[in-house]
């Protein structure tokens, strides 16, 4: 049972807060003989890989080591170039480390965007009257739960397909929301949230709600 | 329970057949602006889908749910697209529309010689078959509306 992270979206649909809980690392080692099996290809400045998805390394997968050397964008940290040394008969046999990337801070701001038109989206294409926005989104290895309150701040909770008492937890941080932000008086409203004290409750409902038989707190 | 209705989209967004059961509210638009409108929604969802997660997707479902009803999203290998609307309690929609892709579009549209791939599919046996095998599913027990 874990739960992966927690966004906290504002009305107008702008990111206000969001952690990190329990992100599990995905990375996968493996050495390579002379022509490379695998096609990689540049974007967003990482090498990433865009076909021939073999041992765990799928595509979108980024090159993070090559043999036991940190790549950092496309330099490896000897100031080398990674897509040369690849190139380079006479390096193989290699030994390759790939990680599945991490979204970085801009795309999280740009992804909690995103979600706002799919939640408007979702009533409009109900075959039901007075249908609400999306509640639960769930693919084969997570669940996003998401909590829209009455003044249209939305919570939303990434976590396991199997984790329990999503809907009490998103409760218990609405109310921390209202208890340690909202109560602040350096906290101006739309703004992201830095308070201490928020913080702090909010690690502990996480961590409570990741332990197992836990109903409501 | 109940299933309301079904799009099928091929892997250009273009919509390849419409059905309708228990629907109880029309979008308000032409049917050509609703199948562009949930394409672009299944579109922008499975984009958000695979950027959020956490960890590598297995392709292929996924489902969403709001308090009226639960949208299914299957995804065959040939990325062609089943969209199934049910409501929130419906349950094996996934094995569902697996038998709908097996058992209906592939025996009576991809082997049918006289049904064009990339067309929306016209044909009356098509039509039929998936009516039978809706109606047939333990998901739809058709409600007095």
């Amino acid at each position: 049972m874990t739960i992966f992270s927690l966004y906290i979206l504002s009305k107008s649909g702008g990111l206000i807060y969001q952690h990190d809980h329990n992100l599990p690392t995905i990375e996968n080692e493996k050495t390579f003989s002379f022509p490379l099996e695998l096609k990689l290809d540049v974007q967003n400045r990482n090498v990433m890989v865009s076909f021939g998805q073999r041992d765990g390394i799928k595509v979108g997968h980024m090159l993070v080591a090559i043999n036991g050397m940190k790549v950092t964008g496309q330099q490896l940290d000897d100031g080398r170039d990674a897509l040369q040394v690849l190139q380079d008969e006479a390096n193989y046999p290699i030994n390759l480390k790939f990680a599945r990337p991490r979204l970085t801070t801009n795309e999280k701001i740009f992804q909690a965007s995103m979600f706002y038109p799919l939640y408007a989206l979702a009533c409009q294409l109900s075959p039901e009257p007075r249908s609400s926005g999306i509640e639960v989104l769930e693919a084969d290895n997570f669940r996003m739960n998401c909590f829209q309150t009455l003044t249209g701040v939305k919570f939303m909770v990434i976590s396991d397909p199997k984790q329990s008492g999503v809907d009490a937890l998103l409760h218990r941080v609405y109310e921390l929301y209202a208890d340690f932000a909202l109560k602040n008086p350096f906290y101006s409203l739309e703004m992201p949230i830095r308070c201490e004290l928020f913080d702090e409750h909010l690690k502990t409902a996480l961590e409570q709600a990741e332990r197992p038989g836990f109903s409501n707190v | 329970m109940t299933i309301y209705n079904l799009y099928i989209f091929d892997r250009d967004g273009q919509m390849l057949y419409y059905g309708e059961w228990t629907r109880k509210k029309q979008s308000g638009m032409s049917r050509e602006e609703e199948a562009k409108l949930m394409y672009g929604m299944i579109f922008s969802i499975k984009s958000f889908v695979t950027k959020m997660s956490p960890v590598d997707l297995r392709e292929g479902y996924l489902t969403y749910c709001t308090n009226k009803y639960r949208l299914h999203l299957f995804e065959t290998p040939s990325r062609i697209k089943f969209v199934l609307n049910t409501d929130v309690g419906a349950q094996g929609i996934k094995e569902l529309l697996h038998q709908i892709y097996t058992q209906v579009y592939v025996e009576y549209v991809s082997f049918n010689p006289m049904c064009p791939l990339n067309k929306p599919i016209e044909s009356e046996l098509f039509a039929a078959k998936l009516d039978e095998v809706v109606r047939q599913s333990p998901a739809y027990a058709s409600r007095p509306a």
